[in-house]
């Protein structure tokens, strides 16, 4: 992928012309169906120090004399109701509702990440660490200092006490975000580092810059 | 005009301690007196030193008048307010006055596993008529501290507990008495190992039996904070401080049914104190403690030497008295002390007569067989026994025979039995070795003969007991009412691992309430489990007619206490009964949870207590099965929390006697009897979905400031802070029990 080929001002405009994510709310079941929000309210997602703190209750569903209650995941606003549901049955997967999210900070420059990063997943459920080689390097120029080919050794991949060198094979290019910690054990698939073009790096930068500064 | 100086100081502080204890400067004339202090303090360099002695010397008079008129009428919480000063004495105080010199112990000040308990290794001094005799003794106790931050206030984690218990242990070694000094707002409600409530029970469980002399005195007692540390030979209490069974707070939040963050009431808190009768006067009518050691007006603060004075007279006397009932010569020495007790000239002062505190095998036995008995006696005020005078010997004459046969059948028989089996295996071992090598070739050839045609060998294996292995068919026997209803539950862990809804009827009849896809078990009543649990027609409940009461008589307890009568059916919240599991006799004490949330009072500790005897009567296993239990019941205060001690000491006896005793806990299990009666078992195990602690998730938040992890008190949690030894499925409990039995019986099962 090359620089032409993300047109970052759209990506930019997108987020700030509507910098919300809109989440469907689907019933999981069939049921009785009383809203308890109305279009507008604003809704908490989960809370709490262990996220143990359920979200606003957002409707309830009954079937078979069982009201089971469904709770806001995120926080925002209440955008869409099917407010002509209430007190209907209703069949499993129907949308209800949809939340407005506003984005955070966070959230929009790892949207954009995600977009414009070689995410490498992890090959096998194990704990990784950075290759001797490719660490003394990091230790030395910094992250960004060092770039990748494949054939590289990168990781070693601990895996019940068996160290495997982990070979580079995607496309060129440096480790802009880490995702795993040295000796915490990574789900097969989980991305472990994303890996961006050396050229494309300052234009990346830029972007987290302009994201950081616009907005609050 | 330096003394003046510090005089005038000494009334502002006065003044303001006034103003603490009245939670306002607004009571009496204090407001007034400011104002005359203010004036005083501003024209202090104006005024001749005459007249701002004399200006002085009458607002000193004034302020001991309206000292002498809050004296008099003070009330609990006020009480509660002055024990919580920062100007009132502490333990470090007392180290320093009441004894010559002392070592800390465990660490020092702020280097400490943990500051807010000292143990110390101290001398204390006393005078006969013409020497001075130095003697050796262990203090324990809390240290509150004078404002600083790492003391915690008093209130002791779990390692401080068991720092506690480690000293108490050098103290029996080295054979010296101990001093405690309880300044507890409350025990650190942590459950990280060793874990509030159980480390607390091991506490109690070693002081049930500590060789050496005990003196505790309390300034603020806590409930189990203190109980931790206060299993005394002798409980002493200072005239001015209080010891309750939760805080006058904790008990307006239950009361009031406030919510976590409101505020709550200030009359409520204050009733709360008042009828929780925590005062020492309170205490003492109910014989929770022995005796008060008088204070100076609105209590003792940290420079109060003539009250130090007094302190180290009533440790030395307390201490002396102890010893002296244990000795041969105790009623002159008795006499002795009581001459110098009663002579007001004497009071102040320590006893002039020299009494070793070293104690001989004989009389550790005879300190022993006083706690127990002190222990055994109390809080009877406390429940309700309906006894007609025949049934009441008939229970008497019953006892006695009982003990006569197992004392005939276990110990004469049985210790006579088995050395005759010794003996016939001993020589059995030898001759079957000779027999067999003659025999075996018969009894191959009878067998080659006898075998019909495709018949197998019969495999032989293991027994267990005379009752072998027995399936029960559970839906038979009995199905829980809460199975009438059609319609479907969720389970609490749908979300995480899929479960589906569950249909009532089958989960609370087929799946004996367990979701079937994840194994979460939903509460049941204790009605299934004395169904499932037991031989049917095996259960024999006695002392069914101890009944709960309302010694303090709370206003509206007696209204619920008839509610939850009629609701049950039983008079309290125990339940306790002789039963058999696949052949095994054995004894149960259970706490459900429909009457008053399983909590303890004083009837259901006389029957725990009272199992336990019978279980050591009749030399057979002792179960505590725990349905939930709410903590102590707080209407009975320290009736209730007094409960701790007592209940623990009769296990202790059981145990050390040679019986076994099990705890299993389910549904939910908080609080005293978790850090007392039943923390202390060797074995304790929890059903599935169970949750075990010391304090609930509020009071741990409100206490430490701290959110709970979700999970904190589950039984997987307590399995791996080690409280407890294996989780069992409800299906599987008396398969399970009955494995138990025999593995931690085996031979010993009735009694080593």
């Amino acid at each position: 992928m090359l620089e032409q080929d993300i047109d970052f001002d759209a990506i930019l405009s997108r987020y700030r012309a509507d910098p919300f994510d809109y989440l469907a709310v689907h019933t999981s079941h069939t049921g009785r169906l009383r809203f308890k929000v109305a279009k507008g309210d604003q809704v908490e997602g989960v809370t709490g120090k262990f996220r143990h703190i359920p979200g606003t209750l957002l409707y309830e569903l009954e079937r078979e004399r069982n009201p089971k209650r469904f709770t806001s995941k995120t926080n925002g606003q209440v955008d869409m109701i099917r407010a002509d549901l209430e007190g209907n049955f209703v069949e499993a997967g129907e949308q209800i509702m949809t939340l407005k999210h506003p984005l955070t900070k966070r959230e929009i420059i790892e949207y954009i990440l995600r977009q414009v990063l070689t995410p490498y997943k992890a090959p096998e459920k194990a704990k990784y660490f950075f290759s001797m080689d490719l660490q003394a390097r990091v230790d030395k120029y910094g992250l960004r200092g060092v770039s990748l080919k494949p054939g590289d050794e990168v990781l070693t991949m601990s895996l019940m006490k068996r160290d495997t060198p982990v070979y580079y094979d995607g496309e060129p290019g440096i480790i802009h975000s880490v995702y795993f910690k040295p000796g915490v054990s990574v789900e097969q698939g989980e991305p472990l580092f994303g890996v961006c073009p050396k050229d494309r790096l300052s234009l990346i930068e830029r972007i987290i810059t302009r994201v950081k500064a616009e907005w609050d | 005009m330096e003394h003046l100086r510090k005089r005038l100081l000494k009334v502002e502080e006065r003044i303001v301690y006034l103003g603490q204890i009245k939670e306002g400067p607004d009571w009496g004339n204090l407001p007034a007196l400011q104002e005359t202090l203010k004036g005083v303090r501003d024209s202090f360099y104006d005024l001749s030193q005459e007249a701002l002695a004399e200006k002085i010397g009458s607002l000193e008079e004034s302020v001991s008048f309206l000292e002498a008129r809050c004296e008099e009428t003070l009330s609990s919480m006020e009480r509660v307010r002055i024990v919580r000063s920062p100007l009132r004495f502490s333990l470090k105080d007392l180290l320093e006055n009441v004894y010559e010199e002392y070592t800390e112990l465990g660490g020092e000040e702020d280097a400490n596993i943990d500051p807010a308990l000292v143990a110390a290794r101290a001398s204390i001094c006393r005078r006969t008529k013409n020497k001075t005799i130095m003697q050796q003794v262990m203090v324990i106790g809390h240290e509150k501290g004078h404002g600083e931050e790492y003391r915690n206030g008093g209130s002791t984690k779990p390692w401080g507990n068991e720092k506690a218990l480690r000293y108490m242990r050098v103290a029996e070694t080295e054979g010296i008495p101990i001093h405690f000094y309880i300044f507890t707002p409350g025990a650190f409600p942590v459950e990280e190992y060793p874990g509030a409530a159980q480390q607390i029970a091991r506490n109690l469980y070693v002081m049930a039996k500590l060789r050496v002399p005990m003196i505790a005195v309390t300034s603020e007692g806590g409930s189990g904070g203190a109980e931790a540390v206060g299993m005394g030979d002798m409980r002493l209490m200072f005239s001015h401080g209080y010891y309750s069974v939760i805080s006058p707070e904790g008990a307006a939040a239950i009361e009031g049914k406030v919510k976590e963050g409101d505020k709550l009431p200030k009359d409520l808190v204050e009733t709360c104190a008042d009828r929780l009768a925590i005062t020492a006067a309170d205490n003492l009518r109910l014989g929770t403690i022995d005796r008060v050691i008088p204070e100076p007006i609105l209590g003792a603060k940290r420079d109060d030497f003539a009250f130090f004075r007094r302190v180290k007279a009533e440790m030395i006397r307390a201490t002396d008295e102890v010893v002296l009932k244990t000795k041969s010569l105790r009623a002159f020495r008795a006499y002795e002390l009581k001459l110098e007790k009663d002579g007001e000239a004497g009071l102040d002062d320590e006893p002039r007569i020299d009494v070793s505190w070293e104690l001989a095998d004989d009389e550790i036995e005879r300190l022993l067989q006083l706690r127990s008995r002190k222990y055994r006696e109390m809080a009877r005020q406390g429940y309700q026994e309906k006894l007609s005078g025949y049934a009441a010997f008939y229970r008497r004459a019953g006892q006695s025979l009982a003990k006569l046969y197992y004392t005939f059948r276990y110990d004469i028989l049985k210790s006579q039995h088995k050395q005759v089996k010794k003996v016939i295996k001993d020589v059995s071992g030898e001759s079957s070795v000779l027999i067999k090598q003659v025999s075996a070739p018969f009894y191959a050839a009878y067998d080659f003969i006898s075998r019909k045609p495709g018949e197998r060998p019969a495999r032989s294996g293991a027994l267990w007991g005379s009752g072998g292995e027995e399936q029960v068919e559970y839906g038979e026997i009995y199905t829980s009412s809460l199975a009438n209803e059609d319609r479907t539950v969720t389970c609490p862990n749908a979300e995480r691992h899929g479960c589906k809804d569950l249909w009532v009827p089958d989960l609370y009849g087929e799946f004996c309430g367990v979701c079937e896809t994840c194994g979460h078990h939903f509460p049941l009543e204790y009605q299934w489990y004395m169904r499932h649990l037991f031989e049917p027609d095996s259960i024999r409940e006695f002392n069914s007619d101890l009944a709960s009461i309302n010694p303090l008589d709370f206003p509206g307890i007696d209204k619920k206490l008839e509610l939850a009568r009629k609701k049950t059916g039983r008079p309290c919240a125990m339940i306790t009964f002789d039963a058999r599991v696949m052949g095994i006799d054995i004894v149960v004490a259970m706490l459900y949870s429909d009457f008053r949330n399983g909590t303890v009072g004083a009837a259901e500790g006389e029957k725990f207590v009272r199992a336990c005897e019978v279980a050591k009567i009749k030399r057979r296993p002792l179960l505590a099965y725990v349905h939930t239990t709410g903590g102590i019941r707080i209407h009975e205060g320290t009736l209730g929390v007094i409960q701790m001690p007592k209940c623990t000491m009769a296990v202790r006896e059981y145990i050390g006697s040679g019986g076994l005793y099990l705890v299993v806990y389910d549904n939910n299990s908080y609080a005293g009897p978790v850090a007392s009666f039943l923390g202390c078992s060797p074995y304790q195990f929890a059903i599935r979905s169970s949750r075990i602690g010391f304090a609930g998730p509020r009071v741990i938040r409100e206490t430490t400031g701290e959110d709970v992890p979700p999970y904190y008190h589950s039984a997987r949690s307590a399995l791996k802070r080690g409280h407890i030894q294996g989780i069992w499925d409800r299906r599987e409990f008396r398969r399970n029990l009955h494995k138990s039995l025999m593995t931690m019986g085996g031979g010993n099962l009735y009694y080593r």
